[in-house]
C-alpha cells in the first residue's frame, strides 16, 4: 500500500508521518507538495500536524485553498481514506470534508501530552483494527484543538456514529470530549491526537499503530 | 542618554555627543576616528558602536574566555564560528550552543523569548545541521513577585509560539525564582541540531568577486540597537521605553528558510551561510569577511525592505528576524534563488566579496560606510577591566544551634516539594511540543533529556544546569557545582558527558566585584572542564544584567551534551516497579549551607556552598553510565536540590505511583540527612536480580553503594534508626508538587 503525506508550507510532522509508515509500520510512503495536482498513485492519504502557512489567519484557512486540496477533495469523494491528524483535521473542517470547527483550547494554553481514547466507532477506515470501546494512548499538542459544532451538526454526526474518538480525560474542553471524527462514509476521519508519535516503543507507545493499519483491513472488507 | 535619544530616520553629522549617545566611551570614539583617519559617516558611527559593544565584541570577556580548554579529540568546531560541533561517531556530528535573550524578554516576554529561540536555531542550522532539540534555562523573580506571573506566562508562551511553529521538539530546561532576578529575568535558549561531519558549514567568506546573497525575510525597522544599547547597558527605569528594539518572530519563515537553507546547502553552490543575528547584516558580513580576510562591498539599495523609507543606518542595524547572507559561488546564483524561491523566500544578490579587507556599503551612489574589517573585529576594543573580591561576605555563616529542626519532617517534606525551586514544570513543558522529529527518548522532566540518533542508533543526551546560590557564595567552587549537576544529569540518563556551552550570565563589567565573580566562575570552569573532559564548544557571555544598580546573581548556565552508545539503555528518574532495591550511591556528604531547605523553611544562605569532589563525582558519572548502558538499570536520579528526600519523593510521583521504604544513614539530625546537599550523590532503584552486577560495578569504580531499602506500597517512608522520619502518601506529595507552579503562574 502506498501513502502519500501532503507537505504545506509550515507543515511540520510531515517527515514523522513519512517516517512512522515506511520505518516503523512497512508501508511506502511519499510526500506531496502542496503545488501537486495529481494524488492518483496514492491508496491513502495524510494531512499532516504542523502550521500550515504559518496558521496566522485560522488554523487551516489558507491550506484549503491549496492547489493539492482540490485533488484531496476529489480522492476522498470517490471514497479513498484520507486521515487528518492535528493541523490536517483543521484543514479538512476548514474545506468542509469534515463537518465543524477547531478552536482555541479552553485553558487558552497550547498542551502537549499523552491522553487516553476510546474508541467509539471501529467502522471506519482508521478504526477498523480496533474493537469498539478500546482505549487507546495517543499524544496531544495543540493549542486549537477544542472541537466545536452546532447542535444540529452534532445531533447529525452523533447518531451517524461519525464521533470516532473522545477522550477519557478531556484536554481541551471540546464538545462531548470529541477528539476525532469521520465522514458520513467513514473513509475520511480526522483526529487532534497524533497517532504518528505513537508508533515507536523507543520514543512511547505504540497505541497509534493500529489507526494506519486499520485501512488494510477495512479496503478488504469493502 | 540612551536609543531615545537617537533619531535613527535623519542623518546627523557626528559627534563626539552623538558617539556617547551610541554607548561608546570618549576614548573608543577617538579611536574609531583614528581607525578611519576622518570622522565617521552617520552609518559608520552605528555600525562601530554595534560592532564595539559588549554584546558583539566581547571586550570585557575576551582576554578570560581564553583560558577555556577548547579542544579535545571529539571536538570537531570550538569557539569563534556560529556554533559548536562535536563527533558523534557514524560520521556524524552535533552542533549546538546555548545563548541569552534577557533584556529583551524582560521588555517584552512573548518576542523576546520566542526571537531568542529563533536566534539560536539559526545559529545551529546555518552550519548545515538540522535543529533535533531546543531547551532553555530560565531564572525569574521571586514567586510572589507582581511581575513573575506576567514575565512567566509570556515567556513560556514565547518559547513554545515560536518551538512548537517552527517544528524542533523542546526536550528540556530549568526554571528558577530568586528575587536576585526581580529586575532582569534570564532566558538561555539552546539549540541542538545533527549534521554530516563532511557536510558541516562554516561562516567564512572567500573568493573574490563572489556574490552576496541576502535571503529570508524583508528589512524592517526592528531591533536596532537591540545588541547595542539595549543588551550591552544596565536597566533603568526609562528601559521599557526601549520596547521597539525588541524584534518580532516569525516561525513560520524561520521553518521554510530551515528546509530552504538545508537544502541548498546540500548542493555545491555555497561557499559560506551566516545568519543576521545581533547587529543584523552588518555584524554578519563583517564576521565572514573577518575569518575570511577579505573585504565585503553591500549595495543597499538591492536590501528588500518592509518598507521603502527604511533608511541605510537602519538596513545596516536592523535585527529583523529570519533573515541570512550567503556567499554563493559566482555562477550558481540562480541555481539557489530557484530553491529560496520554491520556498517562498527573497534572494537577492545584494553585494560581492572584495580584496581590499573594507566593509563597504554604498546607498543611491554614495558611499556610505568604508571601514577596514579589521577595526572592527580583531582591532576592537578589548578591556582587561579591573577585578576586585568583595569585602562584605557574600552569605551569613550557618549556626546549626539556631536552626529549629521542623517537628514534622513529612509536612517539611510535602511543603518543599510545593516550593518555587522544587515544584513540578509540567505546567511549563506541557506548552511545548516535544514530540515532533520523532526522536524524543527521554522527554522534559527528568534529569536529562534523550534523543535518539537515526544515523547512529546512539543518543545524545543534554542537560542545562547552575545553581546560581552556590555560585554567588563561591564563584569558583558554585560553578563547578554547575559542571558536576551536568555530569550526574547526563549520567543518570546512560550517557558520557562530552562538551559544554555555556552561557555567562552576569552583572555589569565595569564593577571591580563582578569582574572578580567573572573571572572566578572562568577559573572554575575551566579546571572542571578539564577535569571532566569536556571542553568548552561555544557560548555566549551576557553582561549588564543590572537593574537599578543591583547585579543578579552571577549565573554561569552550562548546557552540557553527552552521548549515549545505544538508544534503547537509556534510564529515567521514575520508579516503575514494586519490590526493587533502593541504593544510594556516590561519596557525596550532605550539608545544610546553601541549600534549598534552608532557604525555603529558614529564610538563610548559610555563607558557602557544600564542599565539592571532582574526582567522586567523575567515578560515580562512570558508573552511572556502565550499569544503565548494560542493562542493570532502568531508574537513576540524581540527588540535588532538596537532599535526599525530594530526590526519593520524585522518583515515586514522576512514576505510576509506586512508594517506597527506606532507612537512611543518620548521623546526625533528620533535617540534615533528608535535605542536605551535596554533589557526587546518585539514587537508583533495580531488580534484585541486578544486584549483584551494579555492586561489583561499584567496587570496581571504588563507588560507595548503601542498600537503603526497596519500592513498593502506595507511601514515602524513611526511617532512621531511632523512628519514622517522614511517612507521607505518594499522592499527598504529587499534588502538593503538582499544583504549585500553576497557582505561581496565574499569580495566587
Amino acid at each position: 500500500m502506498k501513502w502519500g503525506v501532503l507537505h504545506f508550507p509550515g507543515s511540520n510532522d510531515e517527515r514523522d508521518t513519512v517516517y512512522a509508515l515506511e520505518s516503523i509500520l512497512g508501508y511506502d510512503a511519499r510526500l506531496l507538495w502542496h503545488g501537486d495536482r495529481n494524488v492518483s498513485d496514492c491508496d491513502a492519504i495524510v494531512l499532516p500536524g504542523g502550521f500550515s502557512y504559518g496558521d496566522y489567519l485560522r488554523c487551516g484557512a489558507l491550506a484549503r485553498f491549496s492547489r493539492v486540496m482540490e485533488a484531496v477533495a476529489a480522492f476522498a469523494e470517490s471514497g479513498g481514506p484520507v486521515l487528518g491528524i492535528c493541523n490536517g483535521f483543521q484543514v479538512l473542517c476548514e474545506a468542509g470534508i469534515l463537518p465543524g470547527a477547531l478552536v482555541q483550547n479552553r485553558g487558552l494554553k497550547f498542551r502537549c501530552i499523552p491522553t487516553e481514547l476510546t474508541i467509539e466507532n471501529n467502522t471506519t477506515a482508521f478504526t477498523r483494527s480496533f474493537a469498539s470501546g478500546d482505549r487507546a494512548v495517543i499524544p496531544v499538542k495543540h493549542g486549537e484543538g477544542c472541537y466545536v459544532a452546532d447542535q444540529r451538526t452534532l445531533a447529525e454526526i452523533q447518531d451517524n456514529g461519525q464521533v470516532v474518538f473522545r477522550y477519557t480525560n478531556n484536554p481541551n474542553g471540546s464538545i462531548d470530549d470529541i477528539a476525532g471524527i469521520s465522514n458520513r462514509h467513514g473513509n475520511v476521519v480526522g483526529l487532534m491526537p497524533h497517532p504518528e508519535h505513537a508508533v515507536d516503543p523507543l520514543t512511547g507507545v505504540t497505541d497509534g499503530q493500529a489507526l494506519f493499519q486499520s485501512v488494510g483491513a477495512w479496503k478488504e472488507a469493502a | 542618554m540612551g536609543a531615545a535619544a537617537i533619531n535613527y530616520r535623519v542623518t546627523t553629522d557626528v559627534t563626539l555627543q552623538l558617539g556617547l549617545d551610541h554607548g561608546l566611551t570618549q576614548e573608543e570614539y577617538e579611536r574609531v576616528v583614528d581607525h578611519l583617519g576622518r570622522t565617521p559617516t552617520f552609518e559608520e558611527l552605528g555600525v562601530f558602536s554595534v560592532m564595539w559593544s559588549e554584546h558583539c565584541s566581547y571586550k570585557s570577556s575576551r582576554l578570560h574566555l581564553k583560558r577555556f580548554p577548547t579542544e579535545g579529540p571529539r571536538v570537531l568546531q570550538g569557539p569563534g564560528e556560529n556554533a559548536g560541533g562535536i563527533d558523534i561517531g557514524g560520521g556524524m556530528a552535533a552542533i549546538f550552543k546555548i545563548e541569552s535573550h534577557n533584556h529583551p524578554s524582560y521588555i517584552e516576554p512573548y518576542q523576546g523569548a520566542a526571537t531568542g529561540v529563533g536566534g539560536i536555531l539559526r545559529d545551529v542550522f546555518t552550519m548545515g545541521a538540522r535543529p533535533v532539540a531546543n531547551m532553555n534555562s530560565l531564572r525569574f523573580g521571586s514567586a510572589d513577585h507582581e511581575k513573575t506571573p506576567f514575565l512567566l506566562d509570556g515567556v513560556v508562551a514565547g518559547i513554545g509560539g515560536y518551538g512548537n511553529s517552527v517544528g524542533v521538539a523542546t526536550v528540556g530546561g530549568e526554571a528558577y525564582f530568586d528575587s536576585g532576578y526581580d529586575g532582569n529575568i534570564l532566558v538561555n535558549a539552546f539549540t541542538l541540531g545533527i549534521v554530516a561531519q563532511d557536510k558541516i558549514f562554516r561562516a567564512s567568506a572567500a573568493g573574490i568577486g563572489n556574490p552576496i546573497l541576502y535571503v529570508g525575510s524583508k528589512t524592517g525597522r526592528d531591533g536596532i540597537h537591540g545588541a547595542s544599547l539595549l543588551a550591552s547597558t544596565e536597566f533603568k527605569e526609562e528601559s521599557e521605553q526601549m520596547k521597539p528594539t525588541v524584534q518580532v518572530g516569525d516561525p513560520f519563515t524561520e521553518n521554510l528558510l530551515i528546509e530552504a537553507c538545508l537544502e541548498a546547502m546540500a548542493g555545491d553552490d555555497i561557499v559560506a551561510i551566516q545568519d543576521m543575528g545581533a547587529a543584523g547584516l552588518t555584524s554578519s558580513s563583517v564576521e565572514m569577511a573577518s575569518r575570511g580576510g577579505v573585504g565585503i562591498c553591500l549595495d543597499l539599495d538591492k536590501i528588500p525592505l518592509r518598507d521603502e523609507s527604511v533608511t541605510p543606518y537602519e538596513m545596516l542595524l536592523s535585527e529583523s528576524q529570519e533573515r541570512m547572507v550567503v556567499v554563493a559561488k559566482q555562477g550558481r546564483e540562480d541555481n539557489l534563488r530557484e530553491i529560496f524561491e520554491r520556498w517562498g523566500l527573497d534572494c537577492v544578490a545584494v553585494g560581492a566579496v572584495t580584496d581590499d579587507g573594507r566593509f563597504r556599503a554604498t546607498y543611491r551612489g554614495e558611499e556610505v560606510a568604508s571601514i577596514p574589517v579589521d577595526a572592527l573585529t580583531d582591532a576592537a576594543p578589548a578591556y582587561q577591566r579591573p577585578i576586585a573580591e568583595p569585602t562584605e561576605p557574600a552569605g551569613e555563616p550557618l549556626d546549626l544551634e539556631n536552626i529549629t529542626e521542623p517537628a514534622d519532617l513529612g509536612a517539611t517534606l510535602v511543603l518543599l516539594l510545593g516550593s518555587p525551586n522544587l515544584c513540578s514544570r509540567a505546567w511549563i513543558h506541557q506548552q511545548y511540543d516535544c514530540y515532533v522529529g520523532a526522536n524524543t527518548v527521554v522527554r522534559p522532566g527528568g534529569d536529562a533529556a534523550v534523543v535518539r540518533v537515526r544515523e547512529t542508533g546512539g543518543a545524545l543526551a543534554m542537560t542545562t544546569d547552575c545553581n546560581s546560590r552556590y555560585v554567588q557564595l563561591d564563584p569558583y567552587v558554585g560553578a563547578q557545582h554547575a559542571m558536576a549537576e551536568a555530569v550526574r544529569n547526563i549520567a543518570v540518563t546512560g550517557g558520557r558527558a562530552a562538551a559544554v556551552s555555556d552561557c555567562l550570565n552576569f552583572g555589569s563589567p565595569e564593577k571591580p566585584e563582578v569582574m572578580w565573580q567573572f573571572s572566578r566562575v572562568v577559573d572554575g570552569l575551566s579546571e572542571a572542564c578539564d577535569f571532566f573532559g569536556t571542553p568548552v564548544v561555544s557560548g555566549n557571555v551576557s553582561f549588564y544584567n543590572d537593574t537599578l544598580g543591583a547585579s543578579i546573581p552571577p549565573t554561569p548556565v552550562i548546557a552540557m551534551v553527552g552521548l549515549v552508545k545505544d538508544a534503547r539503555a537509556t534510564a529515567t528518574a521514575a520508579i516503575e516497579k514494586p519490590d526493587q532495591a533502593i541504593l544510594l550511591v556516590g561519596a557525596g556528604v550532605p550539608e545544610l549551607t546553601a541549600s534549598e531547605y534552608l532557604s525555603v523553611v529558614h529564610g538563610q544562605t548559610g555563607d558557602r556552598p557544600p564542599a565539592i569532589d571532582l574526582a567522586a563525582e567523575g567515578a560515580l558519572a562512570e558508573f552511572c553510565a556502565r550499569v544503565i548502558e548494560r542493562g542493570h538499570v532502568k531508574t537513576a536520579h540524581d540527588v540535588s536540590d532538596g537532599g535526599i528526600a525530594v530526590a526519593l519523593a520524585e522518583m515515586c510521583i514522576t512514576g505510576p505511583g509506586i512508594g517506597c521504604e527506606v532507612g537512611i544513614p543518620t548521623s546526625a539530625r533528620g533535617d540534615l540527612c533528608l535535605f542536605g546537599e551535596s554533589g557526587a550523590r546518585v539514587l537508583i532503584s533495580v531488580d534484585a536480580a541486578e544486584l549483584d552486577a551494579v555492586e561489583s560495578e561499584a567496587r570496581t569504580l571504588g563507588v560507595p553503594l548503601m542498600r537503603l531499602g526497596s519500592s513498593g506500597g502506595d507511601r514515602v517512608r524513611i526511617d532512621a534508626a531511632d523512628g519514622t522520619l517522614v511517612d507521607v502518601s505518594v499522592g499527598e506529595l504529587h499534588e502538593a508538587w503538582n499544583t504549585a507552579l500553576p497557582r505561581i503562574a496565574t499569580g495566587q
